[in-house]
């Protein structure tokens, strides 16, 4: 690695846009490590288009992040010269495929969550947050219904399908907390109309969890202990890995353009 | 002497330059058709041409907003620049009826309005663009585009695309 890192004025804005931003990248990069391996061809192509519509999300976030930032900063520079500890996604997007129920039900987690944020957002004060909530809210629409139908088959799929998915449910369910958290800078945002309070999101998520998963014959865990971290910067060992290849041809040919 | 009139002609003539660009993956549709060409404005010789993306992530949007310098410059216009507009969002609402016209006879489904897309598990029916029964079924969600889903006739066992509502 021998391109340094960038500096980022990390305003309660920038790190509100930087926080969905990075969200939306690492599970797109994660979903992206599907092309070509997925169990069949629908789902490779599903997997990657849904990895599309995160990086694009992610893009409009970045741009607007580098926008409010002021600096010379860009999407490309926000997404590739920044470190672990300077990004802010949350630790379940950053968690490993795993097997194909680990996937769906990281997805399922998260894309329940983001479709209620998307819509929420939409009402938001700023002109560019709201219009970038109406764009993603329709994708993830479409990304909940397809977790949604995954989760339902393996869980009442198989015995063996059923007991990966559950035990998909039971290792990712402590990453769930973190997004229902918000930090001093995000409250003050949230008091201004510009931010969503996610914590007002949590009922109507549980809703779509406890439906879905009534419906597979799956259960939620009972254990209410969460793991935070990621939103502060403090990630798990496995986002290192991740950037060190999602970021290498900028950190070996900075500046590089296709 | 510049007139009113002749700017508005030069506008129109901008205007088409720009509304022949056909989406990449769609060769049938133009951007016109498609309702992403949304303002073009002159100033001067300078042209400004907006656009708005389908999908956030769709990778032809790029290709699009070249060929859209590319005709204008074809056209004698010589500074045009393309500026992407976030707001309001696309929605396949705006697909001209022309627009679901040319699709169908390409062998792609139109889309439907949009009124169902929020239901998680709702039916839907979809017309078979090549025989037109309606006994058809959902192969995938994600098609061989961000744009469509791959669909399958059980009458005339083709297999086709559906633009998705958006």
């Amino acid at each position: 690695m021998v391109v340094a890192n960038i500096q980022v004025s990390e305003t309660p804005l920038v790190i509100y846009a930087l926080r969905r931003a990075d969200d939306a990248l690492i599970l797109g990069h994660r979903l992206s490590e599907w092309c070509g391996h997925a169990p069949m061809l629908e789902e490779d192509m599903a997997l990657s288009n849904i990895a599309l519509d995160l990086i694009g999300q992610a893009r409009e976030l970045y741009t607007f992040a580098a926008k409010v930032e002021g600096r010379d900063n860009d999407e490309d520079k926000l997404a590739y010269l920044r470190d672990v500890r300077q990004y802010r996604n949350l630790l379940l997007v950053e968690q490993p495929n795993g097997d194909f129920a680990q996937t769906l039900v990281r997805q399922f987690f998260y894309s329940a969550f983001a479709d209620l944020y998307w819509r929420a957002m939409m009402n938001s004060r700023d002109a560019t947050l709201a219009a970038i909530a109406a764009k993603s809210e329709k994708e993830s629409a479409y990304h909940l219904r397809h977790a949604s139908e995954w989760i339902i088959r393996l869980g009442d799929g198989t015995e063996e399908s059923h007991r990966r998915a559950q035990a998909a449910i039971d290792n990712l369910w402590a990453f769930t907390g973190e997004m229902f958290a918000v930090d001093d800078g995000e409250r003050a945002l949230i008091h201004r109309g510009i931010a969503v309070d996610p914590a007002s999101l949590r009922g109507r998520w549980l809703a779509t969890l406890s439906e879905v998963t009534r419906e597979a014959t799956l259960a939620l865990p009972q254990n209410d202990w969460m793991q935070q971290g990621g939103r502060s910067g403090r990630h798990s060992e496995h986002l290192g890995h991740l950037l060190s290849e999602l970021q290498s041809m900028q950190r070996t040919f900075p500046g590089l353009i296709w | 002497m510049v007139t009113v009139t002749d700017d508005a002609a030069l506008r129109q003539r901008a205007w088409d330059a720009a509304a022949s660009v056909v989406d990449p993956e769609i060769p049938v549709l133009s951007i016109a058709d498609l309702g992403v060409l949304r303002d073009v404005v002159l100033d001067g010789d300078h042209v400004e041409v907006a656009i708005t993306p389908t999908y956030s992530g769709c990778p032809a949007m790029n290709m699009i907003a070249l060929e859209i310098e590319v005709a204008l410059e074809r056209a004698g216009f010589q500074h045009a620049k393309v500026r992407t507009v976030l707001s309001p969002a696309w929605t396949t609402d705006w697909l001209t009826e022309d627009g679901r016209k040319k699709l169908r006879a390409y062998g792609i489904a139109p889309p439907q309005a949009s009124n169902s897309r929020r239901a998680l598990f709702g039916d839907q029916t979809v017309a078979c663009p090549q025989c037109g029964s309606d006994k058809t079924e959902l192969l995938s969600e994600f098609g061989s585009t961000s744009c469509k889903a791959l669909w399958r006739c059980k009458a005339c066992r083709e297999p086709f695309d559906y633009f998705k509502c958006h």
